[in-house]
């Protein structure tokens, strides 16, 4: 028989990434994982209204490898250590033992937790989603991208825009005049001046998009327990993250009702508690007040979302739904959360069938009932697609 | 980092441990050693130490854990890593030790030879596992490259294919009857045997056996029934399927054999480097390594340890046999060295712990048996002298391909509607539901119809079905 010792090869080390296809192959499914949990993830009170550079972790169940495997009631055998083991003696810890186990076929914890900012994560979440039916208005006012772009030419600048040709142009134009004045060889050395050197100059552009403006309509009345407030202010601030990463200049308006509405700031709209009656025509009307002031809408797209558990003074039924029609013909979206949370035993009466009636295209509304329906509502007032499969 | 040896070292020392080798009647196959770091390392671990292999997602999980481990510090890398082929090849870490390579050579000449000599590794085709798995390779990088089949397609079938892999036969020199000896055997057991009191008996009935049941007896080779009876399969889908049985039967083996593998390579460097006279820094950092490796793990099993300290008791036994094993067995017929030598060829961990584990052993290695409570670990069992044989009983039932459920296809007509009819053979141990569910729904996409499987749960005989892909658990009377 024969022995071959190969030794070390340091170029090696390029076969040594082998594994770079199958683990960027893995990060992908984390990934998908990660997104298909997202309305979980959303449902963790711990995310609401955190620093967005905070790192959270988020367990992914999905990416197991399922086998046949024996259960619970199957016995193992292990080795004592020092002294002997007694009947009843605890040897190790639920899955962790099994790990360790020689037999090893068990399944292990095999779900870990994965780090990802919070950042990263409503990127991933926001993808597929944009504000829908997003019109050209007339005075196209907010810049959205700024580029470079060249233009003209400068004796002053940096190293990197330095144009040769012009530079070397320049040059031969000095060289000419000077040779008319003084008589000297055309063959002599006749470097640069620092006055050749010519520098493209760069001027920003700035692209300028639809105006629009969200405004965020939430009901703070007595009836808005901690439970409803808490499920209002998660969409609010699903919202307000996704207008902030995907738009630089939408503008946001914040207003908070009970029997009377006032334009609050951001601050005062996610953490202000209120109580008192409900009149939700108070706030579509601050609504419509605002926007006739300041958003018209011939210049404006206009978004508008109102959450309320639609536990309304029977009295200002009639009013609400005047304002809510009025709204939703200015707007390229009005969408109403109604908030009922599971078992609140409630009396009052919902909004949504008196809202029913309004009959416009951009008036869109869902319920939510717990944590998990936040997600998806959120999901069905900015679906990419629903104009299109409206249209189909 | 500048090592401290040169392969010329290596080389010099590997010399005097083949002359041992040889002394000791050792006989491998050509060895290659390469020398890699530990990155290299962490990637052959993953891919079984193959030099080429089919690209997985569920590989580039496993290199991320094991990096974790390893950057951690939890675990470290092993010190050796063999591949059953011919010629073998091992690899060594470039940053280890002089004693620690010299040891792991030793070690390496121990695996080598039990691949080549034990009986469950006739079947690997030694000579060709490398070109096999490069084969296998480029056939599924072929597929995946393919713009009528893709990356998503070959996944969604390979990550099926792995749930089912090792639901396979596990002894694999027993025969597979070819279709006409199973239809002979279904014949021959409907004939009843000759009855020597047949003038007092009633004549026993003859059935006919239903020869047009597929399969005719129960099979155990999932992925290769469901290739061979799938009419809806592709050739590339068969393909997989293929590769992805014939990586798993090369692999049972080495499961079955884990135990007395280790322990006869671990009690062959001892052996060895006993003998080869090192001076005194190799050899203080020899037996502390060795220590390390060979050192009983508590709560759970070293197969490095229980493999040894029973390869060594047979020598002891043998060499010198007690008074209580003579009025056993007899006199000994055979030296120490020939017993080893001939259970190292002809057992595997099931029989090897069954025959040479004995009650004294049980003892001195401390084993006792758990049982999940609640979340806890508990001991319910020591080897004390009522409970060892259940001991025994336990620990056999949970080596090599032991810890996995033995399920066959019994019918795949049932119900006259092409349902696969699996049975799952209960040896009291129930499966994992969670677990059960997703790789039914796996048996499913492959077979591309209905599934059924029985099993026992809670001694009650149950049948489990996917409905609208989830699992259904319906208690038979």
């Amino acid at each position: 028989m024969q022995t071959i010792f190969r030794p070390f090869n340091p170029s090696s080390g390029q076969r040594s990434d082998r594994t770079a296809a199958d683990r960027l192959r893995h990060r992908q499914k984390v990934r998908e994982a990660i997104r298909n949990n997202i309305g979980d993830i959303i449902a963790e009170e711990s995310i609401i209204g955190k620093d967005k550079n905070r790192v959270i972790k988020v367990p992914i169940r999905g990416i197991k490898e399922y086998r046949f495997v024996y259960g619970d009631n199957s016995p193992g055998v292990g080795q004592g250590g020092d002294g002997e083991p007694k009947p009843g003696d605890v040897v190790g810890q639920g899955q962790d033992g099994k790990e360790n186990q020689q037999a090893g076929d068990k399944p292990g914890i095999d779900y870990y937790e994965t780090e990802v900012s919070l950042d990263e994560l409503i990127d991933l979440m926001f993808e597929d989603l944009e504000l829908p039916d997003l019109e050209r208005k007339r005075l196209r006012q907010i810049e959205v991208e700024r580029l470079f772009h060249q233009k003209g030419f400068r004796r002053k600048g940096i190293r990197v825009r330095l144009d040769k040709k012009r530079t070397a142009r320049s040059r031969i134009k000095r060289k000419k005049a000077t040779l008319k004045r003084h008589a000297m060889s055309a063959t002599a050395r006749f470097p640069f001046h620092k006055d050749d050197l010519r520098y493209h100059h760069m001027v920003t552009d700035i692209r300028r998009e639809s105006n629009a403006v969200v405004l965020c309509i939430m009901d703070t009345s007595g009836s808005m327990d901690r439970v409803k407030k808490y499920l209002a202010r998660s969409f609010f601030f699903l919202l307000y993250q996704f207008l902030c990463t995907r738009y630089q200049n939408v503008e946001i308006v914040f207003i908070a009702h009970h029997t009377e509405a006032f334009e609050v700031s951001e601050e005062e709209f996610f953490h202000k508690g209120e109580s008192g009656g409900t009149f939700i025509s108070s706030g579509y009307n601050k609504a419509l007040e605002i926007i006739e002031q300041r958003y018209h809408p011939a210049l404006w797209n206009i978004y508008a979302f109102h959450c309320s558990d639609g536990d309304n003074f029977d009295s200002d039924n009639p009013a609400a739904l005047k304002a809510a029609q009025e709204l939703a013909e200015v707007a390229n979206l009005f969408g109403y959360g109604e908030i009922k949370p599971l078992g609140s035993g409630y009396y009052g009466s919902s909004m949504i069938q008196f809202f029913s009636q309004i009959d416009a295209a951009h008036f869109q509304i869902v319920q939510i009932q717990k944590k998990e329906d936040i997600w998806a509502s959120f999901k069905t007032f900015l679906t990419k697609d629903r104009a299109r499969e409206e249209a189909a | 980092m500048p090592t401290s040896y040169t392969i010329a070292d290596l080389e010099r020392w590997n010399e005097r441990i083949l002359a041992l080798v040889e002394r000791f009647g050792l006989d491998p196959y050509g060895q290659e050693f390469e020398v890699c770091d530990h990155e290299d390392m962490l990637s052959y671990m993953v891919y079984s130490g193959m030099p080429a292999h089919y690209p997985h997602w569920s590989y580039g999980k496993n290199f991320e854990k094991l990096k974790t481990l390893y950057d951690y510090g939890v675990s470290g890398l092993p010190y050796e890593m063999v591949i059953n082929s011919n010629p073998s090849i091992a690899y060594l870490m470039r940053d280890n030790s002089l004693a620690l390579q010299v040891l792991t050579i030793a070690h390496v000449y121990g695996h080598n030879d039990f691949f080549k000599n034990n009986f469950t590794f006739k079947s690997t085709r030694a000579q060709y596992t490398i070109e096999s798995f490069k084969s296998h390779a480029t056939r599924v990088r072929h597929y995946v490259e393919d713009p009528s089949i893709g990356l998503e397609k070959v996944e969604a079938l390979l990550d099926a294919a792995h749930a089912l892999s090792l639901q396979c036969r596990r002894n694999l020199a027993i025969k597979k009857p070819s279709p006409a000896e199973e239809r002979q055997l279904k014949l021959d057991e409907a004939t009843p045997s000759a009855d020597p009191f047949s003038a007092v008996h009633r004549r026993r009935e003859r059935v006919e056996p239903d020869l047009e049941k597929v399969p005719l007896i129960p099979d155990e080779d999932l992925l290769i029934f469901i290739r061979d009876h799938n009419p809806h399969l592709a050739e590339w889908e068969k393909d997989l399927l293929t590769i992805v049985h014939e990586q798993a039967q090369y692999f049972v083996p080495q499961i079955e054999t884990k135990i007395m593998n280790e322990g006869w390579a671990s009690f062959w460097h001892k052996r060895i480097l006993e003998a080869l006279d090192l001076p005194q820094e190799l050899h203080l950092e020899f037996i502390v390594r060795h220590t390390q490796v060979l050192r009983p793990s508590p709560g759970s099993l070293n197969p490095y340890h229980v493999g040894m300290k029973v390869w060594e008791d047979i020598e002891k036994r043998w060499n010198h046999p007690s008074k209580a094993d003579i009025d056993e067995f007899g006199p000994r017929k055979q030296n120490a060295n020939d017993k080893l030598f001939e259970v190292r060829e002809v057992e595997r961990d099931a029989s090897f712990l069954r025959r040479y584990l004995t009650e004294e052993l049980m003892r001195e290695l401390n084993l006792f048996e758990y049982k999940s409570r609640g979340n806890d670990q508990v001991v319910t069992r020591v080897a004390d002298q009522d409970n060892w044989r259940q001991i025994k009983d336990t620990l056999i039932q949970n080596v090599g391909t032991g810890s996995i459920p033995v399920i066959k296809v019994e019918n795949s007509d049932y119900n006259s509607n092409r349902t696969l009819l699996l049975k799952h053979h209960h040896d009291g141990r129930d499966l994992q539901l969670d677990y059960a569910e997703k790789t039914l729904q796996y048996i499913q996409q492959l077979w591309t119809h209905d599934v059924a499987m029985e099993t026992v749960i809670d001694n009650n005989k149950t049948w489990l079905t996917i409905i609208d892909h989830k699992l259904d658990i319906r208690k038979s009377a």
